[in-house]
């Protein structure tokens, strides 16, 4: 299991891990658990400017389609490229190698967020 | 909760919990979607073997010297084209044509036959087979007491036939045999509803735990896996099979619904809903029931719109990303006069274009003779 004391979540199961004005966002093994095998992700691309709590894309599983939300606001500098063939790393390693974006000029505000332990009593772990 | 109070259990719940399954309500039941994950369970049963809880199927016996005679009036295909151990999938059908369900008949003997109904159906089909039985006819629901395990795969006949009395490599797809498995009395069945070889092993209820133990320990060294309804799902769809409920349901007719072929008009006496069928014009039946597949990863999903030359032209019955083919794959209800080189789906607002195929989206190697009734 990673460790997570650098990451934030919000109560949609998106994590966000920032440094600096730089930040890098997924959903959280809680939510790969429950989606089961992703297929298809449909993020924004490069330039993108996220808005703190509201949607950015949608997350495909064989069960049902998700939407995604952005647990702060800035701009969008890097997508991972691997999900498009390789979507299953979200399943796999959702911290590390299933990171979805990088951002930039990451903003002070942010979604409600929450610290590893007040995320696990949320979802029930 | 009266909800949960409600739910059922079948035999086999506390094996599922101790598999890990992920327990979802289905048709009344709780049953596991998965254990490992959908793909792993689906690629299992392509390549290896997986084994299937589907003991909230209904099961029920029509015997007497009226049987079959009952049964032809209750089914659109001809039961009396069946041999003694054989099985037909066929529908039943109201007066308007409209499909009550999707069932199997197998025949025992000439005055013995088993019918599997789906769960969902269970109650309205008992009621309506109890409306329509005809003279010197006995029918008794044996659900409750009848469990029943799936084991398919290209591996799943040798490793039952490695725990079983009877030869079941001579076994005859859409065939079963009175057997014992692992020492247990079994009807065998070479059928399935997932595109692959296999058996369908139906088992009293008090029996479903040593015969579910006894197939997982069998088939542990040959790659065999515990699977749930998703696998289930994804794999029947491969296969270009119907969901009862989903695909098709009592406002369809099964020429609509591209089963015509289960109908069968001149067998010699009407089924119910003979005349209306009769009136459905096979060569342009006012809907179409079609397989449409997506370039990359769109899964369309049960209830969106199909689209043809800009207008709306049906709907999608069920969707999901082929395993198999690596691309998604749906099937569709549209409209007879709609025109399938044209059709594309609104996927929660985004125009996906389709490309319509023939089913089923796969078939499995050297495919064996199959007996279609």
């Amino acid at each position: 299991m990673a460790d997570l004391s650098s990451y934030k979540f919000t109560k949609t199961h998106e994590w966000v891990r920032r440094d600096g004005d730089t930040a890098e966002v997924g959903i959280t093994d809680h939510a790969q658990s429950q989606l089961g095998d992703v297929i298809f992700l449909d993020l924004p691309e490069v330039g993108a400017e996220l808005v703190a709590g509201e949607r950015f894309g949608t997350i495909e599983s064989v069960k049902a389609a998700s939407e995604l939300y952005a647990p702060v606001s800035g701009t969008v500098s890097e997508i991972n490229p691997a999900l498009g063939s390789t979507p299953e790393a979200v399943n796999q390693a959702p911290y590390t190698d299933g990171w979805m974006l990088r951002l930039s000029a990451v903003a002070e505000g942010s979604a409600e967020l929450l610290d590893e332990a007040a995320y696990k009593e949320l979802a029930g772990e | 909760m009266t909800t949960e109070q409600a739910i059922r259990h079948t035999p086999l719940y506390e094996r599922h919990l101790a598999l890990g399954g992920a327990m979802v309500p289905f048709a009344g039941y709780s049953m596991p979607q998965q254990y490992t994950g959908i793909r792993e369970e689906h690629t299992a049963v392509r390549q290896r073997a997986g084994m299937f809880d589907i003991s909230h199927m209904g099961e029920v016996m029509l015997t007497g010297p009226g049987a079959e005679a009952t049964l032809q009036l209750l089914c659109a295909n001809d039961v009396s084209r069946l041999e003694d151990g054989q099985a037909l999938y066929g529908v039943m059908c109201n007066e308007n044509g409209g499909i009550v369900d999707d069932i199997i008949v197998y025949r025992d003997s000439a005055t013995e036959f088993m019918v599997v109904i789906n769960a969902a159906c269970r109650d309205g089909d008992i009621a309506w087979m109890r409306d329509h039985l005809g003279e010197a006819t006995e029918f008794v629901d044996i659900s409750d007491a009848t469990a029943l395990i799936a084991v398919q795969g290209p591996r799943a006949v040798a490793i039952v036939d490695a725990i079983c009395d009877a030869d079941l490599t001579a076994l005859d797809t859409f065939h079963c045999t009175q057997g014992s498995v692992a020492g247990i009395a079994a009807r065998i069945s070479r059928t399935g509803y997932t595109g692959e070889d296999g058996v369908e092993l139906y088992v009293a209820a008090d029996d479903a735990v040593a015969v579910w133990d006894s197939v997982l320990t069998a088939g542990a060294g040959e790659g065999l896996v515990a699977c749930g309804l998703g696998a289930r799902d994804t794999l029947r769809l491969e296969a270009g099979l119907r969901l009862y409920g989903q695909d098709m349901d009592i406002t369809n007719d099964p020429i609509s619904s591209a089963i015509g072929w289960t109908v069968k008009l001149d067998k010699g006496v009407d089924c119910i809903g003979a005349t209306a069928l009769r009136a459905i014009d096979r060569k342009a039946p006012p809907q179409r029931f079609v397989g449409l597949e997506f370039e990359g990863r769109s899964i369309a999903r049960h209830g969106q719109r199909v689209i043809s030359a800009g207008s709306d032209a049906g709907e999608i019955t069920s969707g999901t990303f082929s395993f198999t083919l690596g691309r998604g794959i749906a099937t569709a209800r549209i409209r007879g006069d709609a025109d399938p080189s044209d059709l594309a789906v609104d996927i929660r607002g985004t125009v996906t274009a389709a490309r319509t195929v023939a089913l089923p989206f796969y078939r499995r190697p050297a495919l064996q003779e199959t007996t279609r009734g």
